[in-house]
């Protein structure tokens, strides 16, 4: 990630130690991980000692220390997605995708995380591509949404090897 | 606009924005919550604006896109005032029909209509549906008539006139004085008397002082401050403002979890609209009260909720929490007293001060004032947001504003309260929504999960969920919690997979009891509760988990076998057609068979098997009976 | 600073405001058993095996008697039924970490712990957080530092600054409870070897490790 970019981030929060959390959600944003570079940069300038920052990183789940697939698909584990069968749909996601939750596939095509809650319980089970919320999932509609993406990248990257 | 600089001048903008609202000009309010979002509410408001426009109707209507009204899962909503006529799960397609037919000549598109699941019966008003009906909806009540980045329209409900009236009328004695009075508690998790709360704060010394508002709504299955903060950001603003002036702060603090991110640019443009206007910042009104406000997202960590983790990630820390005391009143955020309300509590306020506090106390039950709001969430009909009186009973929640479970299922326990709280079984039905009566039934108000679970849901299961998801958001700091939760989870995972001992339930209690009685915070002090309540309430469940090495609803994969009954069996074939795993044999007019080895427990055949059939059962604690040989599997 | 009279075991005691139950009880010569505590370090709360009994305001409550501050009039009970369970549920717990800590074995003898209670856990680390303090406090080093939260937490050497300053102080070793910060230092040293990078997965240049055949 550009220096040059973080700076500005940095410069936003006024450069304050305190801002650690928010220039980091930040960059992660921005850049969809923490690259390494990154974190050392936001040290020095904030003169935040780096176990701190790896603390933290490594603390809040929302950083991510590796590079994230091309398509991130959350899905929701809280209470009232759990009682209507968000593992069941967890299980289809890993089938469709063959990557199970916190991973990432090695092509970097998909990544899968699970989170606590959405908030829209009542639509549970919940499922966002993308941060595309799909509400009422069963096991068949899930599957078709990443079936699509997954053949469209297969499809792209047949393409890409044949013209090298 | 420019700055208002004084009660009379807000006075004057109120009148002059209410004199350009017509009360009977038809308004069409569409919910635009995330739930809303979620089912198509963008398209919709698109459609909405266009056809307006179409119909050439633009200065016969408005339309507005509001916050969340609440019943989410027949989103989106649109209501049309002044009458309330209430459409459901609207589409696109459906809003040229709405405006031809309901604002040009005043006719009742039926099939957007509610229809009662049980009696078949349609609503047209809002008020006739019986979700709506049963509540009392003071926190949430402005969320379906205000676009909440709208400054103006919070102002057209009596917005800034509780601030107006604090700053100008009322010592902070007599502010805090006016919520304590009200009785009102905390609606965060532990209902701590507010008014209290903010005399510690108070009194403490110190010149700096801080007020912050908990957005960190981690529960899973509640949502209910997120759609207050979505929905009326402004009120959020107003209370933590009067609240900063009663604690003599001048610094707050906003803390929303970043999977929120509507109620972060919502919020976001709610404080740039109020400090545009002198609602915020330097001499607030022209009384020499300056308040300023920051907003901080949370990176995911449910740990956070606890007020000292909350302060320490407001700090640009690990969320970890600190010992109490000193409590964060005399030493919070960079050791300076410090008030921490949840979004709920802060948006009473307005309220409390604009109607008293003997309007407020009237409301609710000896110990517990004033409404609260749950998430009715899980196998329930009617899901969404409720706001009932304290005092409510759970049936009233669960059966007349949630219409009961689906389909022909039983119920059998709600949880509430979260990973803290607990699970109540039918005979608690009719406790009441109570701070006290709650936890002495065995549950917790917490800040307003409500998760309602029918016949299907194992208990045990339950209990595992909340621990695992306890083991992943306790910090770690402390053994208890740590040690604790980790050997809990442990014994509930086996007992789940057919593979607890006995002795289990007694090693339950005992870890139970180190882990409640020696945690640091109120996460690993209350971590025990969900398996407590299960073990009170369902015991049956457990011991034939581990006894029997069954589980009685038939949910645990590891416990359950898929099985077609031959003499059943009709040979259509959906099953197979259905099964992901190939784990079925089937063929034309022949007794279909699972597998065993193959069979991946999804479900998926006995979803498929009609209803007339019946013949996918699901077996537990009974060994499986021998598939029908090959030859004998010819039907007819 | 004013003067607190309390109780401890039967015992009467005046501390200065701001005394913690640990400090006044020693004062008293009452030993409280403890694993995270150290005096040159501020208070921690890890381990909980401090934990007393203390009546105070009317309320009876667990606390941990190394960062409660002393309240006037309080009673505590620093050996009761209650307490001695708890801290032998958490002996349980640590040893099922570090089941041959000198410490922790005496102490497991103490509260009649079984150190095979529970299974063997894969970390030695009990997280007193010792050596973490004492290089950030003491030191002011940060060369070690928690990773992770909740069942995951755990404790490593910052390499690049491991590398710079820990060879010639050394001084966290000696307070481990366990023997495991030694090995970890010894890890640190090992993964700091450079090594050759990873060969991609397809030889043509192409990122993908399939659909290349």
């Amino acid at each position: 990630m550009d220096i040059g970019k973080i700076d500005q981030i940095i410069d936003k929060y006024d450069g304050e130690a305190s801002s650690l959390i928010q220039i980091l959600l930040d960059i992660q944003s921005e850049n969809h991980w923490l690259p390494k570079e990154a974190l050392t940069r936001v040290g020095e300038k904030l003169n935040v000692p780096m176990s701190r920052i790896q603390h933290i990183t490594t603390f809040y789940k929302h950083f991510s220390l590796s590079p994230k697939g091309k398509h991130e698909v959350h899905v929701c584990v809280g209470t009232a997605c759990h009682v209507r069968g968000a593992e069941r749909i967890l299980d289809t996601v890993h089938e469709v995708t063959g990557v199970g939750a916190g991973e990432t596939d090695p092509d970097l095509n998909f990544s899968v995380e699970t989170v606590s809650c959405l908030g829209c319980c009542a639509l549970g089970p919940v499922i966002v591509v993308d941060g595309e919320i799909h509400g009422n999932v069963e096991q068949a509609e899930t599957a078709a949404v990443l079936t699509e993406l997954k053949q469209a990248e297969t499809t792209e990257v047949m393409q890409k090897c044949a013209c090298e | 606009m420019s700055r208002i600089k004084s009660p009379a001048e807000l006075e004057a903008f109120r009148k002059e924005i209410l004199a350009q609202r017509d009360p009977d000009k038809p308004c069409i309010t569409l919910c635009s919550g995330s739930a809303c979002n979620a089912t198509g509410s963008g398209k919709v408001a698109a459609a909405l604006e266009l056809e307006i426009e179409k119909q050439g109707v633009t200065t016969e209507v408005v339309s507005r896109r509001t916050g969340c009204h609440g019943f989410c899962e027949q989103g989106p909503i649109v209501v049309i005032y002044p009458q309330g006529i209430c459409y459901l799960k609207v589409q696109p397609e459906d809003i040229a029909e709405i405006i031809s037919e309901t604002i040009k000549k005043q006719k009742i598109v039926e099939r957007l209509l509610y229809v009662d699941p049980n009696s078949g019966e349609r609503a047209t008003l809002e008020e006739d549906i019986p979700f709506y009906k049963y509540q009392k909806r003071l926190v949430l009540g402005s969320n379906r008539k205000i676009d909440p980045r709208s400054l103006e329209d919070y102002l057209a409900v009596e917005g800034y006139q509780a601030i107006a009236k604090v700053l100008f009328e009322m010592t902070p004695e007599q502010v805090v004085g006016e919520v304590k009075d009200a009785k009102l508690r905390g609606r965060g998790g532990a209902g701590f008397p507010s008014g209290l709360k903010w005399d510690f704060a108070r009194n403490a010394p110190g010149d700096q002082k801080y007020v912050v508002v908990n957005c960190d709504e981690g529960d899973p299955g509640a949502y209910m401050d997120r759609s207050v903060m979505e929905g009326n950001p402004f009120a959020v603003l107003e209370g933590l403002m009067i609240g900063a002036y009663a604690i003599g702060a001048n610094e707050g603090y906003i803390y929303v979890r970043q999977e929120y991110p509507l109620a972060v640019a919502n919020l976001t443009v709610a404080i740039e609209k109020a400090e545009e206007y002198g609602l915020l910042g330097k001499n607030i009104l022209g009384s020499g009260f300056d308040f300023t406000i920051k907003v901080h997202r949370g990176a995911g960590a449910f740990i956070c909720g606890e007020e000292t983790s909350l302060l320490n990630s407001l700090e640009g820390k690990a969320g970890e929490p600190n010992a109490r005391p000193p409590f964060p009143a005399i030493r919070g955020l960079w050791s300076k007293p410090t008030n921490i309300n949840n979004v709920e509590t802060w948006a009473n306020i307005p309220m409390i001060i604009n109607k008293g506090a003997a309007f407020f106390s009237a409301i609710g039950t000896e110990s517990s004032k004033g409404t609260k709001i749950f998430s009715l969430v899980g196998k329930v009909n009617n899901t969404g947001l409720v706001e009932v009186p304290m005092g409510a009973s759970l049936r009233d929640i669960i059966f007349k504003i949630g219409g009961g479970v689906p389909g022909d299922k039983k119920f059998k326990a709600v949880q509430t309260g979260g990973p803290s709280g607990g699970c109540l079984p039918e005979d608690l039905l009719d406790t009441k929504v109570d701070f006290d009566e709650l936890s002495q039934a065995g549950a917790m108000m917490g800040s307003g999960g409500m998760i309602v679970m029918d016949e299907d849901t194992c208990l045990v299961d339950i209990a595992r969920y909340f621990l695992a998801f306890l083991s992943d958001e306790s910090c770690g700091k402390c053994t208890p919690c740590r040690e604790g939760i980790r050997q809990m989870l442990k014994i509930l995972t086996n007992m789940t997979k057919g593979l607890a001992k006995e002795g289990d339930i007694d090693l339950l209690f005992e870890l139970a009891e180190a882990t409640k009685g020696s945690s640091m915070c109120a996460l690993g002090k209350t971590a025990p509760n969900p398996v407590l309540s299960t073990l009170n309430h369902f015991r049956e469940e457990y011991e034939a988990h581990i006894n029997e090495k069954r589980c009685p609803s038939l949910s645990c994969k590891e416990l359950i076998a898929f099985h077609i009954e031959p003499e059943k069996c009709k040979g259509c074939g959906a099953c197979f057609r259905k099964c992901p795993a190939e784990a079925i044999e089937g063929g034309k007019k022949r007794i279909h068979v699972v597998v065993q080895e193959k069979c991946t427990k999804c479900g998926g055949c006995h979803e498929a098997c009609p209803a007339a059939f019946d013949a996918v059962k699901i077996l537990s604690g009974v060994p499986v009976p021998e598939a029908t040989p090959e030859e004998a599997r010819a039907i007819g | 600073m004013s003067e607190i009279s309390l109780q401890i075991d039967g015992k009467e005691v005046a501390v200065s405001a701001g005394t913690t139950i640990l400090e006044a009880a020693r004062s008293l010569g009452i030993e409280i058993p403890t694993v995270c505590d150290h005096a040159q370090l501020s208070p921690y709360g890890a381990c909980r095996i401090c934990t007393v009994e203390a009546d105070a305001n009317g309320r009876t409550n667990l606390v941990a008697s190394c960062q409660y501050p002393v309240e006037k009039d309080m009673v505590v009970r620093t050996k009761t039924e209650q307490v001695d369970k708890i801290r032998k549920v958490l002996l349980e717990q640590m040893l099922s970490h570090a089941p041959d800590s000198e410490q922790l074995v005496a102490l497991g003898q103490i509260y009649g712990a079984d150190r095979d209670r529970f299974e063997k856990e894969a970390s030695f680390c009990i997280l007193c957080g010792l050596c973490v303090r004492y290089c950030a406090e003491v030191k002011k080093k940060d060369a070690i530092s928690f990773f992770d939260r909740g069942a995951k937490r755990e404790i490593a050497f910052l390499p690049e600054i491991a590398m710079q300053e820990c060879w010639d102080c050394k001084e966290c070793f000696p307070l481990c409870p366990t023997s495991a910060l030694q090995a970890a230092y010894v890890l640190t040293e090992a993964l700091m070897t450079p090594t050759e990078p990873a060969a991609p997965s397809c030889g043509g240049g192409c990122s993908s490790s399939e659909g290349c055949g």
